[in-house]
């Protein structure tokens, strides 16, 4: 292992669908991390492509952080389609 | 500046992070990786994960044990890929594990001192084709029933990896079962192969849900975290009672006279269980203790200087980048 750095997998299952995080590994470099996470995350046809990111350049939102961040969001339930009353016999809305 | 706040915090009410902690635990929220976690948490799931991630590499060594001398190439493609299954669950679950601040080269640092354990199943041996089935069937259908309670524990990126290896361990249950029925529809020789696979793995498996309750020493905190949802003994008879009608099908005899089902409890009562042998073999005395971790150090050395070596192409390559 020595060195080798971290690597966050994602893996596109199927065409048409957008790639979701499927895990991590260790890797000299993103050709060999690509390769073993075709080994480690893909071997029953899980997917169709495959990204690798080294887990160092992913900046990420803190915990601490998650009530200013996304709680200014239940308060504005307007934004969903099912806020709103229409009448039943309006078609197509 | 999250750790700072954290800092804050801890310094301001020493309990309180500790308590909202074990507060989110109770309404079932997951825990994830950068949320504040109490310490003793963090350190037994690292120990919790590492020795499970330790059981599955070692757990190719009795296995790959066959792999050349599988009786037809359908069942040396399924033993190939099983021990390949196990090698990618062992990555998994050090992936979780590291997620907690563990480091992979610390972890099997640990594993190769001896320091760190895992399960004392696999340091049993297999001496014939059998005992590749009685693995699948038993051992396998042991670690799964172990699994699948713990897909709903507390900590999100452990949860996941279980829930992943689930999905994949049935094939490995059901293949050695089916080495188990064509065995046991076989010739007298044959049968009796099968039949004393089992008798020598029955009892091993039975300890792999550890002590009895009564003496399982950090049980009771780690349901308090729910990384641990069912106790020893819960999962034990679970084993037992989805076990004992399958081998029935296969004709074979559990070897424990005093097995019986009992119609009120609506459980096979069984006899007692050799908890002597057992801390014989996690104290490092089982038949291949030894062996198992000679294996595990020199495949290690062995693939030095592949690792190395990688390690120089990628450096060489970055400069020319």
């Amino acid at each position: 292992m020595n060195d080798w750095p971290l690597w966050e997998v994602f893996v596109r299952g199927q065409h048409g669908l957008a790639h979701q995080h499927a895990g991590s590994l260790h890797a000299p470099d993103a050709e060999t991390a690509i390769n073993n996470a075709r080994d480690v995350y893909t071997r029953r046809n899980e997917g169709v492509s495959i990204w690798v990111v080294k887990s160092s350049d992913i900046a990420a939102s803190s915990p601490g952080d998650k009530g200013p961040m996304f709680e200014p969001a239940n308060t504005k339930p307007y934004r969903h389609p099912t806020f709103y009353d229409v009448p039943d016999e309006v078609k197509h809305l | 500046m999250y750790s700072q706040t954290q800092d804050a915090v801890t310094e301001a009410a020493p309990n309180l992070p500790d308590q909202v902690f074990q507060a989110r635990i109770d309404s079932g929220v997951k825990i994830e990786p950068k949320d504040h976690m109490a310490e003793g948490y963090r350190k037994t799931l690292i120990r919790q994960i590492s020795q499970h991630a330790h059981s599955e590499i070692v757990g190719q060594l009795p296995e790959g044990n066959w792999i050349g001398r599988a009786p037809t190439l359908r069942r040396k493609a399924i033993l190939l890929a099983k021990v390949q299954d196990e090698a990618g669950h062992g990555l998994y679950l050090y992936s979780a594990a590291e997620t907690l601040g563990a480091s992979r080269e610390q972890m099997i640092a640990d594993l190769h001192s001896g320091k760190a354990k895992y399960s004392s199943i696999f340091n049993y041996p297999t001496l014939t084709w059998a005992d590749i089935g009685a693995i699948g069937w038993l051992v396998d259908g042991a670690a799964i029933i172990n699994q699948i309670a713990l897909c709903r524990c507390s900590y999100g990126p452990y949860s996941r990896a279980m829930i992943r290896i689930c999905k994949e361990e049935s094939f490995h249950q059901r293949q050695g079962y089916e080495i188990m029925l064509a065995l046991s529809r076989g010739t007298a020789e044959q049968k009796a192969m099968a039949q004393d696979a089992l008798k020598r793995w029955w009892w091993p498996c039975l300890m792999m849900f550890g002590p009895p309750d009564t003496e399982s020493t950090h049980s009771e905190q780690s349901t308090r975290w729910k990384i641990k949802i069912v106790s020893n003994d819960g999962l034990r008879q679970k084993f037992i009672d989805q076990t004992v009608p399958q081998a029935d099908y296969l004709g074979l005899k559990i070897p424990d006279q005093l097995l019986k089902w009992d119609a009120e409890r609506e459980h096979y009562n069984y006899g007692p269980i050799d908890w002597e042998e057992f801390k014989n073999v996690v104290q490092g005395n089982g038949p291949c203790n030894r062996e198992r971790l000679h294996d595990r150090v020199e495949a290690d050395k062995q693939g030095a200087w592949v690792r190395e070596a990688a390690m120089a192409y990628a450096r060489k390559h970055r400069k020319a980048a």
